[in-house]
Protein backbone atom coordinates (compact mmCIF):
# COMPACT_ATOMS: atom_id res chain seq x y z
CA UNK A 1 0.00 0.00 0.00
CA UNK A 2 1.01 3.36 -0.62
CA UNK A 3 0.82 6.12 1.58
CA UNK A 4 -2.85 7.51 1.71
CA UNK A 5 -3.13 10.89 -0.44
CA UNK A 6 -6.10 13.30 0.39
CA UNK A 7 -7.99 15.46 -1.38
CA UNK A 8 -9.84 18.46 0.36
CA UNK A 9 -12.56 20.69 -1.41
CA UNK A 10 -14.28 23.75 0.27
CA UNK A 11 -16.71 26.11 -1.51
CA UNK A 12 -16.50 27.72 2.43
CA UNK A 13 -19.45 29.61 3.63
CA UNK A 14 -20.90 29.39 0.25
CA UNK A 15 -22.93 27.98 -1.68
CA UNK A 16 -21.33 26.12 -4.81
CA UNK A 17 -23.26 23.24 -5.42
CA UNK A 18 -21.74 22.83 -9.42
CA UNK A 19 -18.06 22.38 -7.97
CA UNK A 20 -19.91 19.59 -5.12
CA UNK A 21 -21.78 18.17 -8.63
CA UNK A 22 -18.18 18.43 -10.39
CA UNK A 23 -16.37 16.65 -7.98
CA UNK A 24 -18.62 13.94 -7.30
CA UNK A 25 -18.62 13.24 -11.02
CA UNK A 26 -16.83 10.14 -12.54
CA UNK A 27 -14.67 12.05 -15.01
CA UNK A 28 -13.28 14.28 -11.52
CA UNK A 29 -13.04 11.09 -9.77
CA UNK A 30 -10.97 9.12 -12.23
CA UNK A 31 -8.42 11.96 -12.92
CA UNK A 32 -7.79 12.07 -9.26
CA UNK A 33 -7.21 8.70 -8.44
CA UNK A 34 -5.10 8.43 -11.89
CA UNK A 35 -3.59 11.44 -10.20
CA UNK A 36 -2.66 8.65 -6.89
CA UNK A 37 -5.44 10.41 -4.50
CA UNK A 38 -7.19 7.99 -2.55
CA UNK A 39 -9.35 9.64 -1.17
CA UNK A 40 -11.69 12.70 -1.07
CA UNK A 41 -13.27 15.20 1.69
CA UNK A 42 -15.95 17.68 0.48
CA UNK A 43 -16.89 20.67 2.37
CA UNK A 44 -20.21 21.38 0.83
CA UNK A 45 -21.48 24.73 2.96
CA UNK A 46 -24.83 26.27 2.03
CA UNK A 47 -24.87 23.63 -0.74
CA UNK A 48 -28.12 21.73 -1.25
CA UNK A 49 -26.31 18.98 -3.69
CA UNK A 50 -25.62 15.81 -1.76
CA UNK A 51 -22.60 14.02 -3.12
CA UNK A 52 -22.77 9.71 -2.68
CA UNK A 53 -20.41 8.63 -0.21
CA UNK A 54 -18.41 6.15 -0.92
CA UNK A 55 -16.17 3.88 1.48
CA UNK A 56 -12.94 2.73 0.48
CA UNK A 57 -13.19 0.24 -2.35
CA UNK A 58 -10.51 -1.15 -4.63
CA UNK A 59 -10.05 0.71 -8.30
CA UNK A 60 -12.00 4.00 -6.89
CA UNK A 61 -11.78 7.03 -4.24
CA UNK A 62 -13.01 7.33 -0.90
CA UNK A 63 -15.47 9.92 -0.75
CA UNK A 64 -16.63 12.13 2.60
CA UNK A 65 -18.25 15.12 3.24
CA UNK A 66 -19.46 17.76 5.68
CA UNK A 67 -21.21 21.02 5.63
CA UNK A 68 -19.19 23.19 8.32
CA UNK A 69 -16.41 22.69 10.25
CA UNK A 70 -14.47 24.56 12.88
CA UNK A 71 -11.50 22.85 11.69
CA UNK A 72 -10.97 23.79 8.53
CA UNK A 73 -7.17 24.29 9.36
CA UNK A 74 -6.86 20.43 9.88
CA UNK A 75 -8.69 19.08 7.11
CA UNK A 76 -6.23 21.48 4.71
CA UNK A 77 -3.24 20.37 6.59
CA UNK A 78 -4.18 16.92 6.30
CA UNK A 79 -4.64 17.33 2.71
CA UNK A 80 -2.30 16.88 -0.49
CA UNK A 81 -4.41 18.71 -2.72
CA UNK A 82 -7.07 21.21 -2.09
CA UNK A 83 -9.54 22.38 -4.06
CA UNK A 84 -11.14 25.24 -3.61
CA UNK A 85 -13.72 28.39 -4.63
CA UNK A 86 -12.30 31.81 -5.45
CA UNK A 87 -12.56 33.23 -2.21
CA UNK A 88 -9.34 35.07 -0.98
CA UNK A 89 -9.62 33.37 2.40
CA UNK A 90 -9.74 30.19 1.54
CA UNK A 91 -7.13 30.64 -0.76
CA UNK A 92 -4.95 32.29 1.47
CA UNK A 93 -4.85 29.61 4.15
CA UNK A 94 -4.20 26.89 1.55
CA UNK A 95 -1.08 28.81 -0.05
CA UNK A 96 0.01 29.95 3.72
CA UNK A 97 -0.01 26.33 4.48
CA UNK A 98 1.77 25.40 0.99
CA UNK A 99 -0.88 22.78 -0.27
CA UNK A 100 -1.12 22.22 -4.17
CA UNK A 101 -4.31 24.58 -5.00
CA UNK A 102 -6.85 24.29 -7.86
CA UNK A 103 -9.00 27.51 -7.39
CA UNK A 104 -12.42 26.70 -9.19
CA UNK A 105 -14.28 30.22 -10.43
CA UNK A 106 -18.23 30.66 -9.79
CA UNK A 107 -19.47 31.76 -13.05
CA UNK A 108 -22.77 32.23 -11.86
CA UNK A 109 -21.85 35.22 -9.09
CA UNK A 110 -23.18 38.43 -10.76
CA UNK A 111 -19.94 40.53 -9.21
CA UNK A 112 -17.30 38.13 -9.99
CA UNK A 113 -13.84 39.93 -9.24
CA UNK A 114 -12.98 36.75 -7.48
CA UNK A 115 -11.63 35.51 -10.85
CA UNK A 116 -9.11 38.30 -10.94
CA UNK A 117 -7.23 37.36 -7.74
CA UNK A 118 -7.48 33.70 -8.26
CA UNK A 119 -6.16 34.47 -12.50
CA UNK A 120 -3.35 36.76 -10.92
CA UNK A 121 -2.04 34.01 -8.74
CA UNK A 122 -2.35 31.10 -11.15
CA UNK A 123 -0.37 33.33 -13.70
CA UNK A 124 2.13 33.54 -10.56
CA UNK A 125 2.17 29.86 -11.11
CA UNK A 126 1.16 30.12 -7.36
CA UNK A 127 -1.94 27.70 -7.78
CA UNK A 128 -3.92 26.19 -10.73
CA UNK A 129 -7.20 28.17 -12.12
CA UNK A 130 -10.23 26.59 -13.54
CA UNK A 131 -12.51 28.94 -15.16
CA UNK A 132 -15.64 27.15 -14.07
CA UNK A 133 -16.49 23.30 -12.67
CA UNK A 134 -16.80 22.21 -15.91
CA UNK A 135 -12.98 22.73 -16.38
CA UNK A 136 -12.07 20.86 -13.17
CA UNK A 137 -11.55 17.21 -14.74
CA UNK A 138 -8.85 18.72 -17.52
CA UNK A 139 -7.33 20.90 -15.36
CA UNK A 140 -6.62 17.99 -12.67
CA UNK A 141 -5.46 15.86 -15.58
CA UNK A 142 -3.01 18.40 -17.04
CA UNK A 143 -1.71 20.41 -13.63
CA UNK A 144 2.26 19.80 -13.07
CA UNK A 145 2.71 20.27 -9.18
CA UNK A 146 6.37 20.32 -9.65
CA UNK A 147 5.56 23.61 -11.84
CA UNK A 148 4.12 25.46 -8.36
CA UNK A 149 5.94 28.49 -7.25
CA UNK A 150 5.42 28.89 -3.00
CA UNK A 151 3.62 31.77 -2.05
CA UNK A 152 5.31 34.18 0.09
CA UNK A 153 3.32 36.17 2.56
CA UNK A 154 2.65 39.49 2.34
CA UNK A 155 3.50 41.81 5.32
CA UNK A 156 0.68 43.92 6.52
CA UNK A 157 3.44 45.94 8.79
CA UNK A 158 4.18 47.85 5.46
CA UNK A 159 0.79 49.27 5.06
CA UNK A 160 0.91 49.91 9.46
CA UNK A 161 4.31 51.95 8.73
CA UNK A 162 2.79 54.36 5.84
CA UNK A 163 0.23 54.73 8.58
CA UNK A 164 2.33 55.97 11.09
CA UNK A 165 4.10 57.95 9.24
CA UNK A 166 1.42 59.97 8.17
CA UNK A 167 0.43 60.85 11.44
CA UNK A 168 3.80 61.64 12.38
CA UNK A 169 4.62 58.47 14.49
CA UNK A 170 7.65 57.41 12.86
CA UNK A 171 9.34 59.33 10.80
CA UNK A 172 10.42 56.47 9.34
CA UNK A 173 8.11 54.80 6.37
CA UNK A 174 7.65 57.68 4.26
CA UNK A 175 7.76 56.98 0.47
CA UNK A 176 10.24 53.46 1.74
CA UNK A 177 9.70 50.32 -0.61
CA UNK A 178 8.97 47.32 1.23
CA UNK A 179 12.34 45.55 1.77
CA UNK A 180 12.93 43.39 -1.34
CA UNK A 181 9.41 43.41 -2.36
CA UNK A 182 9.36 45.50 -5.47
CA UNK A 183 7.26 43.21 -7.32
CA UNK A 184 8.04 42.81 -11.39
CA UNK A 185 5.36 43.39 -14.37
CA UNK A 186 4.27 40.54 -15.12
CA UNK A 187 5.14 40.44 -18.53
CA UNK B 1 -40.08 93.36 1.12
CA UNK B 2 -38.25 96.45 1.75
CA UNK B 3 -35.12 96.48 -0.62
CA UNK B 4 -32.76 97.08 2.35
CA UNK B 5 -33.43 93.61 4.19
CA UNK B 6 -33.40 92.04 0.54
CA UNK B 7 -29.94 93.44 0.22
CA UNK B 8 -28.86 92.28 3.24
CA UNK B 9 -30.38 89.14 2.71
CA UNK B 10 -27.82 88.52 -0.06
CA UNK B 11 -25.27 90.20 1.33
CA UNK B 12 -25.59 87.36 4.15
CA UNK B 13 -26.06 84.92 1.37
CA UNK B 14 -23.10 85.53 -0.19
CA UNK B 15 -21.27 85.64 2.91
CA UNK B 16 -22.09 81.84 3.39
CA UNK B 17 -21.62 80.21 0.08
CA UNK B 18 -18.28 81.97 0.27
CA UNK B 19 -17.66 80.81 3.67
CA UNK B 20 -18.49 77.16 2.59
CA UNK B 21 -16.40 77.72 -0.76
CA UNK B 22 -13.52 78.25 1.72
CA UNK B 23 -14.39 75.77 3.99
CA UNK B 24 -14.48 72.88 1.38
CA UNK B 25 -11.62 74.19 -0.36
CA UNK B 26 -9.65 74.26 3.14
CA UNK B 27 -10.73 70.72 3.67
CA UNK B 28 -9.81 69.53 -0.22
CA UNK B 29 -6.11 71.07 0.59
CA UNK B 30 -5.94 69.25 3.64
CA UNK B 31 -7.16 65.84 2.37
CA UNK B 32 -4.24 63.55 2.21
CA UNK B 33 -1.70 65.63 3.77
CA UNK B 34 0.53 63.97 6.48
CA UNK B 35 0.54 65.79 9.83
CA UNK B 36 3.30 67.80 10.58
CA UNK B 37 3.53 66.61 14.27
CA UNK B 38 2.67 63.40 15.79
CA UNK B 39 -0.48 63.85 17.65
CA UNK B 40 0.38 63.62 21.78
CA UNK B 41 -2.67 61.70 22.45
CA UNK B 42 -3.93 58.05 20.86
CA UNK B 43 -6.38 58.41 18.14
CA UNK B 44 -9.58 57.52 18.60
CA UNK B 45 -10.05 54.83 15.55
CA UNK B 46 -13.22 52.70 13.89
CA UNK B 47 -12.44 49.87 12.35
CA UNK B 48 -14.95 49.18 9.35
CA UNK B 49 -15.21 45.10 8.94
CA UNK B 50 -16.58 43.79 5.91
CA UNK B 51 -16.96 39.74 5.77
CA UNK B 52 -14.82 36.49 4.91
CA UNK B 53 -11.48 37.78 3.19
CA UNK B 54 -12.71 41.52 4.03
CA UNK B 55 -11.87 40.83 8.30
CA UNK B 56 -9.32 38.94 7.64
CA UNK B 57 -7.24 41.64 5.88
CA UNK B 58 -8.52 43.96 8.12
CA UNK B 59 -7.69 42.39 11.50
CA UNK B 60 -4.04 41.47 10.05
CA UNK B 61 -3.25 44.74 9.39
CA UNK B 62 -5.06 46.12 13.32
CA UNK B 63 -2.98 43.27 14.29
CA UNK B 64 0.79 45.23 13.15
CA UNK B 65 -0.63 48.56 14.60
CA UNK B 66 0.55 50.57 17.50
CA UNK B 67 -2.00 49.61 19.88
CA UNK B 68 -1.10 52.62 21.99
CA UNK B 69 -1.33 54.86 19.24
CA UNK B 70 -4.74 53.97 17.82
CA UNK B 71 -6.80 53.48 20.71
CA UNK B 72 -10.06 53.47 22.12
CA UNK B 73 -10.68 50.70 19.19
CA UNK B 74 -14.19 50.91 17.74
CA UNK B 75 -14.97 48.12 15.24
CA UNK B 76 -18.23 48.45 12.91
CA UNK B 77 -19.62 45.38 10.74
CA UNK B 78 -23.23 44.94 8.93
CA UNK B 79 -26.43 43.93 10.98
CA UNK B 80 -26.55 40.50 8.97
CA UNK B 81 -22.78 39.79 9.39
CA UNK B 82 -22.11 38.26 13.06
CA UNK B 83 -19.10 36.70 12.30
CA UNK B 84 -16.86 39.83 11.67
CA UNK B 85 -17.58 41.38 15.12
CA UNK B 86 -17.21 37.84 16.66
CA UNK B 87 -13.76 37.81 15.29
CA UNK B 88 -12.99 41.04 16.16
CA UNK B 89 -13.73 40.58 19.71
CA UNK B 90 -11.79 37.36 20.27
CA UNK B 91 -8.75 39.59 18.59
CA UNK B 92 -9.03 42.32 21.28
CA UNK B 93 -9.91 40.06 24.13
CA UNK B 94 -6.48 38.08 23.06
CA UNK B 95 -5.02 41.75 23.28
CA UNK B 96 -6.18 42.47 26.95
CA UNK B 97 -5.21 38.74 27.96
CA UNK B 98 -1.44 39.53 26.37
CA UNK B 99 0.36 39.91 29.49
CA UNK B 100 2.85 42.85 27.91
CA UNK B 101 -0.52 45.09 27.13
CA UNK B 102 0.01 48.46 27.88
CA UNK B 103 -3.82 49.85 27.64
CA UNK B 104 -6.52 48.19 30.57
CA UNK B 105 -8.53 51.23 30.01
CA UNK B 106 -11.43 52.20 27.39
CA UNK B 107 -11.32 48.66 25.76
CA UNK B 108 -12.86 47.99 21.82
CA UNK B 109 -16.23 48.20 20.95
CA UNK B 110 -18.40 46.91 18.50
CA UNK B 111 -21.59 47.91 16.65
CA UNK B 112 -23.49 46.61 13.74
CA UNK B 113 -24.48 49.29 11.44
CA UNK B 114 -28.06 48.93 8.81
CA UNK B 115 -26.81 48.12 5.11
CA UNK B 116 -27.96 50.26 2.21
CA UNK B 117 -29.12 47.06 0.23
CA UNK B 118 -28.94 43.27 1.21
CA UNK B 119 -28.08 40.71 -2.21
CA UNK B 120 -31.19 40.46 -3.56
CA UNK B 121 -33.00 43.63 -2.79
CA UNK B 122 -35.12 44.86 -4.98
CA UNK B 123 -34.35 48.32 -6.09
CA UNK B 124 -37.31 50.68 -4.98
CA UNK B 125 -37.04 49.32 -1.40
CA UNK B 126 -33.77 49.80 -0.95
CA UNK B 127 -34.26 53.74 -1.55
CA UNK B 128 -35.81 53.49 1.70
CA UNK B 129 -33.25 51.40 3.05
CA UNK B 130 -30.18 53.47 2.27
CA UNK B 131 -31.82 56.62 3.85
CA UNK B 132 -32.17 54.61 6.93
CA UNK B 133 -28.63 53.44 6.78
CA UNK B 134 -27.22 57.11 6.65
CA UNK B 135 -29.09 58.29 9.41
CA UNK B 136 -27.79 55.18 11.41
CA UNK B 137 -24.01 55.77 9.95
CA UNK B 138 -24.68 59.11 11.23
CA UNK B 139 -25.47 58.23 14.63
CA UNK B 140 -22.88 56.01 14.24
CA UNK B 141 -20.13 58.52 14.02
CA UNK B 142 -21.65 61.37 15.92
CA UNK B 143 -21.37 58.81 18.89
CA UNK B 144 -17.74 57.17 17.89
CA UNK B 145 -16.33 60.55 16.95
CA UNK B 146 -13.65 58.70 15.18
CA UNK B 147 -10.07 60.61 14.57
CA UNK B 148 -8.74 57.26 12.11
CA UNK B 149 -11.59 55.60 10.29
CA UNK B 150 -10.22 52.29 8.31
CA UNK B 151 -11.85 50.36 6.36
CA UNK B 152 -11.17 48.45 3.13
CA UNK B 153 -14.00 47.73 0.91
CA UNK B 154 -17.25 46.33 2.00
CA UNK B 155 -20.09 49.14 1.06
CA UNK B 156 -20.91 50.06 4.88
CA UNK B 157 -17.75 51.90 4.99
CA UNK B 158 -19.62 54.64 1.95
CA UNK B 159 -21.97 55.85 4.65
CA UNK B 160 -19.82 56.26 7.50
CA UNK B 161 -16.90 57.65 5.17
CA UNK B 162 -19.21 60.37 3.78
CA UNK B 163 -21.10 61.10 7.12
CA UNK B 164 -17.85 61.69 8.74
CA UNK B 165 -16.03 63.40 6.00
CA UNK B 166 -19.60 66.09 6.08
CA UNK B 167 -18.74 66.40 9.67
CA UNK B 168 -15.51 67.22 8.35
CA UNK B 169 -16.92 69.79 6.06
CA UNK B 170 -19.05 71.59 8.69
CA UNK B 171 -15.84 71.41 11.23
CA UNK B 172 -17.32 69.61 13.41
CA UNK B 173 -14.40 67.01 13.86
CA UNK B 174 -11.46 66.00 11.85
CA UNK B 175 -11.29 62.67 10.90
CA UNK B 176 -8.91 60.63 8.52
CA UNK B 177 -10.40 58.30 6.26
CA UNK B 178 -7.80 55.43 5.42
CA UNK B 179 -8.66 53.11 2.30
CA UNK B 180 -6.75 49.52 1.99
CA UNK B 181 -8.47 48.19 -1.46
CA UNK B 182 -8.45 44.34 -0.95
CA UNK B 183 -6.24 41.70 -2.33
CA UNK B 184 -8.31 40.49 -4.20
CA UNK B 185 -8.91 43.65 -6.40
CA UNK B 186 -6.08 43.08 -8.54
CA UNK B 187 -7.01 45.21 -11.90
CA UNK B 188 -10.29 47.37 -10.97
CA UNK B 189 -10.95 49.08 -8.02
CA UNK B 190 -14.06 48.19 -6.11
CA UNK B 191 -16.60 50.59 -5.95
CA UNK B 192 -16.37 51.45 -2.75
CA UNK B 193 -12.62 52.05 -3.63
CA UNK B 194 -13.81 53.81 -6.68
CA UNK B 195 -16.00 55.87 -4.85
CA UNK B 196 -13.57 57.42 -1.81
CA UNK B 197 -10.67 57.58 -4.19
CA UNK B 198 -12.67 59.96 -6.92
CA UNK B 199 -14.57 61.95 -4.40
CA UNK B 200 -11.82 61.74 -2.70
CA UNK B 201 -12.50 61.23 0.66
CA UNK B 202 -9.82 59.23 1.41
CA UNK B 203 -6.51 60.06 2.75
CA UNK B 204 -4.51 57.44 2.41
CA UNK B 205 -5.21 55.03 -0.44
CA UNK B 206 -3.79 51.61 -0.52
CA UNK B 207 -3.88 48.63 -3.24
CA UNK B 208 -2.30 45.72 -3.05
CA UNK B 209 -1.42 45.38 -6.55
CA UNK B 210 1.61 47.18 -8.18
CA UNK B 211 -0.95 46.88 -11.89
CA UNK B 212 -3.68 48.86 -9.76
CA UNK B 213 -1.59 51.36 -7.69
CA UNK B 214 -0.09 52.66 -11.80
CA UNK B 215 -4.04 52.79 -12.83
CA UNK B 216 -4.78 54.90 -10.17
CA UNK B 217 -1.14 57.38 -9.25
CA UNK B 218 -2.87 58.41 -6.17
CA UNK B 219 -3.16 55.28 -4.51
CA UNK B 220 0.08 53.75 -2.74
CA UNK B 221 1.36 50.16 -3.05
CA UNK B 222 3.44 49.05 0.47
CA UNK B 223 3.15 45.02 -0.27
CA UNK B 224 0.28 42.80 0.34
CA UNK B 225 -0.69 42.37 3.50
CA UNK B 226 -1.95 38.31 3.00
Amino acid sequence: MGERKGVFVTVGTTCFDKLVAAVDSEPVKAALFRRGFSHLQIQIGRGTYIPSKVAGEVGGLEVDYFTFSPTIADHLTAASLVISHAGSGSIFETLRLGKPLVVVVNEDLMDNHQAELAEELANRKHLFFARGPHLLAQTIESMDLESLVPYTPGDPKHIADQIDAFFGFTSQGEGSVPNGEKEKEPA
Amino acid sequence: MEPDSLCTISYVFALIISLLVIRVTYVLYWTGRPFKRAPTTSLRTMIVLGSGGHTAEMLSIVNVLQKDKYAPRSYVAALTDNMSLQKAQVYEESLLNSENNVEKKGGAQFMQIYRSREVGQSYITSIGTTIVAIIHAMWIVLKLRPQVILCNGPGTCIPLCACAYLLKLVGWRWSTIIYIESIARVKKLSLSGFLLYKLPLADQFFVQWPLLQQKFPRSQYAGRVM
